[in-house]
């Protein structure tokens, strides 16, 4: 565990640019992450709902005059 | 120490017995001679004031307390059924198919008393239209240009950036039209009557065939038990089968009326679905945070609220200390 931890603490933490780096690339990570899952989620609450759902129905029947 | 409280306990029980006795007994010698002459005259005085302060009371309420109307029932209007609106819940987005349904409603039958002023054909696509479905019906209307180099102003095909427009030039063509009542602007309906859907719903579905037997209907006005005193300008508009869905869903009054109002409910707030979405997604961060915030909060305090106070009396300790015998003495 401690070899685990300082290893850690001597790749992201000890030196500052590699450590403000790390906190901006997952900050970014989290939020896609984060938003993908909660639309993934609501998508499916709304399953056939939305116009993303319903819309190939009307560009299809574009596509065929 | 037990023994004296309880000692003293008992001895004011018995003070306030031995008193009590001796009023009795005083009242007992004092009363008894004009007990049967005052006694029916008594009574009368007694209840007849309970009497007048009931009555009093109860005639106070009757004037000022009961709930007060400004209106009759019939000026107020029917309170609308409460329907299970699916996408009223907190989890659901619009239909868009319903929206796409009762966007046609609207054009087919509201349009021609109604406008629709702040909904831009723009805001059609990507909800329940495609680009080109929504470009070529703008370019069904004309639209006034800038002026040109003349200072003329001419006419030419909507675009998406257009707004709906309306039936009449202006409120007066439009009451001049309709028997002198303004149809209202539909855009924020749903947000602008009590009830919202379920009014207009209601409204919608509301119109018997003929007004009960009593009803007072005005020339020129319909009755409808929701609308408040309920003769209304606006007869009844949908019909079973009156338009044809495109989607094959049967176009009963009552389906057409549940699709118009959906896409009404669209129209006054289009941000609907993506607000509960980032509704949620608040709250889902929020509680994390909050949660993390109680770790933070006991993590911190954790040495103050597992510390223990000691007092250690300095006098006893210096006594103790000075006569090391003293305790065993005694
Ligand atoms: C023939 C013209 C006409 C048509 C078509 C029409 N309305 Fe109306 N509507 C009116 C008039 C006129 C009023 C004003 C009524 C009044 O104030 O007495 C009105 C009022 C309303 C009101 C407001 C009621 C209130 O509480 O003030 C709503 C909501 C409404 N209409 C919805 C609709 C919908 C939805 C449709 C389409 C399904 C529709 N109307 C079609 C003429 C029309």
């Amino acid at each position: 565990m401690a070899g685990v931890l300082s290893g850690i603490y001597s790749t992201f933490v000890r030196r500052n640019y590699v450590f403000l780096s790390t906190i901006f690339v997952g900050a970014f990570a989290t939020q896609i992450a984060f938003n993908t899952g909660a639309n993934a989620i609501w998508d499916s609450i709304n399953r056939g709902r939305q116009w993303k759902d319903i819309k190939h129905k009307y560009m299809e029947a574009e596509d065929d005059e | 120490m037990l023994a004296r409280s309880s000692l003293r306990a008992s001895r004011a029980l018995g003070a306030t017995k031995t008193s009590a006795t001796r009023t009795a007994t005083r009242n007992a010698s004092t009363q008894s001679s004009s007990e049967s002459a005052g006694s029916w005259k008594n009574a009368a005085l007694a209840s007849s004031s309970t009497a007048l302060a009931i009555g009093s009371v109860a005639w106070y309420y009757y004037q000022y307390g009961r709930p007060m109307h400004a209106m009759t029932p019939a000026e107020e209007g029917l309170h609308a059924t409460q329907y299970p609106w699916e996408h009223e819940k907190f989890t659901k987005t619009f239909d868009h198919a319903a929206l796409r349904r009762g966007f046609q409603v609207y054009r087919e039958v509201c349009a021609s008393c109604h406008s629709l002023s702040r909904i831009p054909y723009r805001s059609l696509v990507g909800n329940f239209m495609t680009v080109d479905e929504a470009k070529a019906l703008a370019e069904e209307n004309e639209y006034d240009t800038e002026p040109n180099d003349e200072g003329e102003i001419e006419k030419r095909p909507g675009k998406l950036s257009d707004y709906i427009p309306a039936p009449y030039k202006n409120d007066e063509a439009a009451r001049a039209a309709n028997n002198g009542a303004l149809p209202p602007d539909l855009s924020l309906m749903v947000k602008a009557r009590h009830g919202g859907c379920n009014y207009i719903f209601s409204l919608l579905t509301g119109y018997p065939d003929e007004p009960p037997a009593g009803a007072v209907v005005q020339s020129g006005l319909n009755f409808n038990p929701y609308f408040p005193g309920t003769g209304i300008a606006m007869a009844r508009v949908l019909y079973d089968g009156l338009v044809e869905y495109e989607d094959g869903t049967p176009a009963t009054t009552s389906q057409m009326a549940k699709d118009v109002v959906e896409f009404l409910n669209w129209s006054a707030e289009p941000e609907m679905d993506d607000r509960k979405r980032m509704g949620w997604k608040v709250i889902a961060v929020g509680s994390v945070l909050f949660a993390i915030s109680v770790w933070v909060k006991r993590y911190k305090w954790a040495n103050i609220k597992t510390r223990k106070m000691l007092y250690n009396n300095p006098y006893a300790q210096q006594n103790a200390t000075k006569h090391p015998g003293s305790v065993h003495r005694r």
